[in-house]
């Protein structure tokens, strides 16, 4: 048990406090609670139904990820990326490719750069559309919105099935390319899922948007002031919620980014609505993305001949590369003193590091409001706890 | 912006600091910049609130382990060999001196700007030892994002930030005693609830009891 620190006048005894009717609740929520998205565990005081204290208790998911990559060769740690953020595995590959690239230097040709494009792209839409369908689930509307998210994400999963043999743990990027190349008519299939995503998001933008119920439970709810969102390190659409203009795609254009249109969607509240807006603009701008890179997608070969795969041993040193994953920058950091393992493989994990101002931003709100501004912070405790 | 500019820049801004550049040889070209754990806390502000570099956005901190070490290195020492002739002659040879590196535990933090959007810039500090002197000061009050990141160090590598307000382990439980991430730690031999019980597990678990397979 972690040990509060709690306002002088205040007690956790059942007992009522000297100045009358002051008395804490403490709950623990979780770890085993369908609104903590895993394993995860909150120990908060309540006053009433405000919050007073909220202590996040993390490592029922944990498993030393990054010990056990340090005893692998580099490849081998490629599947276990997947199961990091389980909901993204092929932004986990792509991020953990570019770390390496960079650390051994390697190019990687142009039609991987846009495989990698258009599939990292797949995995932002699907992310985005069943995060909004747990956070209206967590919200109370039971069913009909996170079936609608379903219903598409389950056309993507279908793709990336055909693509790499696996719905959810991909496997698909190789350090200099990709494993596989697209199979016959995927293209086509590929863009008809896209052409009819628009009509999805203003499906789920019409159910939603404007209703009054979603509106009052999420409107300056979990307010994250911009200052704060940038002094913890909070990254990805929930950063942007709060205003600031920060986007890997743009300020680091890793990858073949720079080749694409597309707008940075900010937020000016940064509650939890805003959180909900950004993400549904983010898969518009997602959509026209992937119109253009399939689109303009060049024939050649998908995965540079000069690097090795088996028996891959980069010369020492170190690298950090960074991408813009669903959930923020997802990062790995690489050192390495010529050996085939890595000496130290470090997993920057967007999902923990956004959860630093979780305390911050439910105080003060009623214990209904913790489940959903959780569920707009967007974690996945694989990638938690690693 | 480079190192070699940065570091006079901080030399002038936190007077007394005294500053290293690591090199990186890799093609990534990350060189870091080893800083000294007394003055950290005054490099740090300095570079959040420079006007022109701005790094208000700390990005990734973690901990690497480097236990004592030997490091060898080619030197060419003149040496009294027997000729051919049998008189001695004197003749330069290559030798590998070696040299022990104490061990250390270093943290290593990257930062950028979100600002100005530059970066990284790459800072480390090492503590004296493995054993007592794990204390580094934590860089928490300046940039909040170090919270979690450091609590797993802690946690992990062991090295004891000061200055924390709340530095408990983050990813293992109370009560854990050694640091996993260590080069040397040692797995704990007891595999009583080792679910899928195969030769080399059975081996364990008879040597945990006392027994011989």
């Amino acid at each position: 048990m972690t040990t509060a620190t709690l306002p002088p006048n205040v007690h956790l005894s059942p007992k009522a406090s000297a100045d009358g009717d002051t008395q804490l609740f403490e709950v623990s929520m979780g770890p085993q609670h369908p609104s903590t998205h895993g394993v995860f565990r909150m120990d908060v005081a309540l006053d009433g139904e405000q919050v007073v204290k909220l202590k996040p208790v993390f490592g029922y998911l944990h498993r030393n990820h990054e010990k056990i990559a340090e005893d692998e060769s580099y490849i081998g740690s490629m599947p276990y990326t997947d199961r990091l953020d389980y909901f993204c595995s092929i932004t986990n590959n792509w991020a953990y490719a570019l770390a390496v690239e960079k650390l051994a230097g390697i190019v990687v040709p142009e039609r991987a750069e846009y495989l990698r494009v258009i599939t990292a792209e797949l995995t932002r839409l699907q992310n985005h559309s069943s995060l909004i369908g747990f956070l209206m689930q967590d919200m109370g509307a039971s069913g009909t919105p996170l079936m609608y998210a379903f219903r598409e994400r389950e056309k993507i999963l279908d793709l990336f099935e055909s693509l790499t043999g696996a719905r959810m743990m991909c496997n698909y990027m190789r350090f200099g390319g990709c494993r596989v190349d697209l199979p016959a008519g995927w293209l086509d299939q590929a863009k008809a899922v896209v052409a009819a995503f628009p009509h999805f998001l203003d499906e789920f933008e019409n159910l939603l948007a404007s209703n009054e119920i979603l509106m009052a439970r999420t409107q300056g709810v979990g307010v994250l002031s911009k200052e704060l969102a940038v002094n913890a390190g909070v990254t990805g659409p929930m950063l942007r919620a709060s205003g600031v203009n920060y986007d890997l795609r743009k300020v680091d254009r890793y990858g073949i980014y720079d080749r694409f249109t597309f707008r940075v969607p900010l937020g000016d509240h940064g509650d939890v609505y805003d959180r909900y807006m950004i993400r549904l603009l983010e898969m518009r701008e997602s959509v026209k993305i992937l119109e253009q890179a399939m689109r303009d997608l060049p024939e050649g070969p998908i995965q540079d001949p000069k690097t090795k795969i088996r028996g891959f041993k980069p010369k020492p040193g170190e690298a950090y590369g960074r991408i813009e994953s669903p959930k923020g920058e997802l990062g790995f950091y690489l050192v390495s003193t010529g050996q085939p393992n890595p000496y130290r493989y470090r997993v920057r994990p967007p999902s923990l590091i956004n959860l630093t101002v979780l305390e911050e931003i439910c105080l003060g709100q009623n214990i209904a409001d913790v489940v959903i501004i959780l569920g707009s912070v967007d974690i996945v405790m694989g990638e938690v706890d690693r | 912006m480079t190192l070699e500019t940065l570091q006079p820049e901080i030399e002038a801004g936190v007077p007394g600091c005294r500053l290293e550049i690591v090199p990186n040889p890799s093609p990534s070209a990350q060189h870091s910049l080893l800083i000294d754990a007394e003055h950290a806390l005054p490099i740090a502000k300095f570079l959040r609130d420079a006007p022109h570099l701005r790094l208000d956005y700390l990005s990734n901190v973690t901990g690497i382990d480097w236990p004592a070490r030997e490091v060898g290195e080619k030197v060419k020492v003149k040496k009294t060999v027997d000729g051919p002739d049998g008189k001695p002659v004197e003749q330069e040879v290559e030798e590998v001196q070696k040299t022990l590196i104490p061990g250390y535990l270093e943290a290593v933090y990257h930062l950028y700007s979100m600002e100005l959007k530059h970066g990284p810039v790459i800072l480390r500090m090492r503590t004296e030892d493995r054993d007592q002197g794990v204390h580094l000061p934590s860089l928490n009050s300046v940039w909040r994002s170090a919270d979690f990141q450091e609590r797993e160090i802690f946690d992990l590598f062991g090295i004891v930030f000061d200055g924390h307000p709340d530095l408990r382990r983050l990813l293992m439980w109370e009560g854990f005693e050694d640091y996993p991430m260590r080069r040397d730690y040692v797995e704990p031999d007891d595999y009583e609830y080792e679910p899928t019980a195969h030769d080399e597990v059975l081996r364990k678990t008879l040597q945990h009891h006392g027994e011989t397979a």
